[in-house]
């Protein structure tokens, strides 16, 4: 359990990213955290295990307070993806930087060989296994990121813009593997530019806006909210976008799922069909 | 007139196993908005750091082909002759910037042109606004947000006013608005000024309806290309990865079973909708 109370941080004394944050995240919680760029996003979540400490207020990571703790500790618990994969990677092939916390957190030989082999295999990565990770393309250097912390299976995920760089098929795998998380019962915690992939992945969804949340509900309602979303610097769903210029059919507004939206969209058809005749 | 031309370009990074451009031959025409798309590691990256002559300048490598580029030839000229011609946004925003703060970064390449200072402090700000971060001007561009850093290199690309504007999946970082801001900026800029554009992207929900060439990349080699609107009905496209827009893929599942919303294909959820409302209108 993550528990943010009342949270201020300030870069510089004229750069306060956050103004008071309040916000608990339960074990097993899916959460996408939205909003404008410079919204505080990274800085929230750079948080929940340690990589910053509270200006003011306090953050507790299973019930220990972030500022009496070290990064080390905390990472145990808390897997932590950054939003650029430079500032992450640093080992010398690949298969070493998905080893890595593997090693420290002293995994056996065996369990550190299956879990690397894994992953490599789940990220289309297999072929790059001893290259640097720093000759790889944009989307694959963000996949040896997301590996280096999925393989170790840590109990709670944070994130940074997870699909950034990825085509449809990397972007699918992706989703099937978060949503399993979350089945497990583990903490996932994401934040993302990417509305359609949130609308896919149907999760908690928090806005964030000016360094403060100004929203947090489920997904169906907050992603067709158009007002709330403006504020946010969001554009709706295309699904969403559909059916909000439908309005005039007196179809449902608020759908954001494409298979919903293909029952709706044929039983009117179906309804239209029957009154012609 | 072609303002791009390659051909039977083959080539591989230094100490690779195998080439990552394999045998790709394409020609762009002056004015045209180009969108690049296809599974990543397909060597989209690469293409683009030819248009400039990154590669092989920079990366050098082995290199076979031709690549003439706003009529220069590229494998014989030095990079920082094609700044003027050939404008590059990476793929990473931070690796593009440098400078000590966000205004200077953007003025850097004015500078080298030898620009008067009058002229470029108007050019810098009308990209700072477009951009939507004059007033980060004076911050570092290395203490700013992702989005935010990656806005200053778009600006850096803008403020120069190019022939060719290469955008390497430029607006992963943004907000979904600022994106599409973005977008409408260059496609303005392709429209009014006749400003070339490459965009690479991922997204076509975003930017298919901007472009009117697509190019569809696999293992180093074109597989697709031509007309957005005819290449996204085709059955093939998708299997190689290419996420097709949601209004696309709704149009086809209703097609198939049965409710044929219209003859066009449509490409954006606005086209969709329009047709929905004229075929379920009692
Ligand atoms: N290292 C830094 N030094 C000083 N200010 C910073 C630094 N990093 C971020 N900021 C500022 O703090 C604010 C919040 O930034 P943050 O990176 O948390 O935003 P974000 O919501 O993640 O945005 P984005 O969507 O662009 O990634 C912004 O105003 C930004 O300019
Ligand atoms: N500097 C480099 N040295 C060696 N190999 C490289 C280098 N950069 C890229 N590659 C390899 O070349 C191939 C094409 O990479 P490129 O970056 O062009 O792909 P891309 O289509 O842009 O991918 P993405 O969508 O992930 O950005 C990949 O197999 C990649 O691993
Ligand atoms: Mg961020
Ligand atoms: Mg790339």
């Amino acid at each position: 359990m993550i528990t943010i109370d009342n949270v201020h941080y300030s870069y510089a004394s004229n750069i306060e990213a956050l103004k008071g944050v309040s916000l608990t995240i339960n074990d097993g919680d899916f959460i996408a955290i939205m909003g404008q760029n410079g919204a505080g996003k990274t800085t929230f979540i750079k948080h929940f295990n340690g990589l910053l400490k509270p200006t003011s207020g306090t953050v507790h990571v299973n019930g220990i307070e972030t500022t009496k703790t070290s990064v080390a500790t905390l990472a145990k618990n808390v897997g932590f993806v950054f939003q650029n994969p430079d500032n992450q990677l640093f080992s010398e092939t690949v298969e070493d930087e998905i080893a890595f916390a593997l090693k420290n957190f002293k995994y056996d030989k065996k369990t550190i060989e299956e879990q690397v082999t894994w992953a490599l295999d789940f990220f289309s990565l297999t072929q790059y296994r001893k290259t640097s990770p720093f000759l790889l393309s944009g989307g694959e250097r963000k996949r040896v990121a997301l590996a280096s912390v999925l393989a170790w299976n840590p109990d709670a995920l944070v994130l940074d813009e997870p699909t950034i760089g990825q085509d449809h098929e990397q972007k699918e795998k992706l989703r099937q593997f978060i949503i399993q998380l979350h089945a497990k019962k583990k903490t996932v915690i994401m934040v993302t530019h990417d509305v359609e992939f949130v609308a896919e992945c149907n999760p908690r969804v928090i806005l964030m806006r000016d360094g403060k949340i100004i929203a947090d509900g489920i997904a169906k309602n907050i992603l067709t909210n158009p007002t709330l979303l403006e504020e946010s610097s969001i554009v709706l769903p295309q699904i969403a976008q559909i059916f909000t210029k439908l309005y005039p059919l007196g179809l449902p507004t608020d759908i954001i799922d494409i298979t919903e939206a293909e029952t709706i969209l044929l039983a009117a058809n179906a309804k239209k069909q029957e009154q012609l005749t | 007139m072609a303002i791009i031309n390659i051909s039977n370009l083959v080539y591989t990074y230094p100490g690779a196993s195998k080439p990552s451009i394999d045998g790709l031959s394409l020609t762009v025409e002056k004015g045209e908005f180009v969108l690049i798309t296809g599974p990543s590691g397909c060597g989209k990256t690469s293409l683009c750091r030819t248009f400039n002559g990154l590669i092989p300048h920079f990366y050098h490598g082995e290199l076979s082909g031709q690549i003439i580029v706003a009529e220069q030839d590229i494998i014989s000229k030095q990079t920082f002759d094609m700044a003027k011609h050939v404008g590059l946004v990476f793929q990473n925003p931070e690796n593009q910037l440098f400078a000590l703060s966000v205004e200077k970064d953007v003025a850097f390449g004015l500078e080298n042109l030898g620009m008067n200072r009058e002229e470029m402090r108007k050019r810098v700000d009308w990209a700072l606004n477009l951009a939507d971060i004059y007033n980060l001007r004076e911050r570092s561009p290395h203490e700013v947000s992702g989005g935010q850093q990656q806005r200053v290199a778009i600006a850096a690309v803008l403020a120069m006013q190019p022939e060719i504007i290469v955008l390497d999946e430029p607006t992963s970082f943004l907000d979904p608005l600022s994106a599409e801001r973005i977008f409408e900026v260059i496609y303005k800029l392709n429209q009014e000024q006749g400003i070339t554009v490459i965009l690479v992207e991922h997204r076509l929900d975003l930017t298919a309806k901007y472009a009117n060439h697509l190019v569809v990349m696999d293992k180093g080699k074109i597989c697709f290309e031509g007309n957005p609107r005819n290449l996204l009905c085709n059955e093939e496209i998708s299997h190689i990865g290419v996420g097709i827009p949601k209004a696309t893929l709704l149009y086809k599942k209703l097609k198939t079973a049965g409710f044929n919303v219209n003859q066009q294909t449509p490409l954006s959820s606005d086209e969709l909708a329009d047709q929905l409302l004229k075929a379920l209108k009692t």
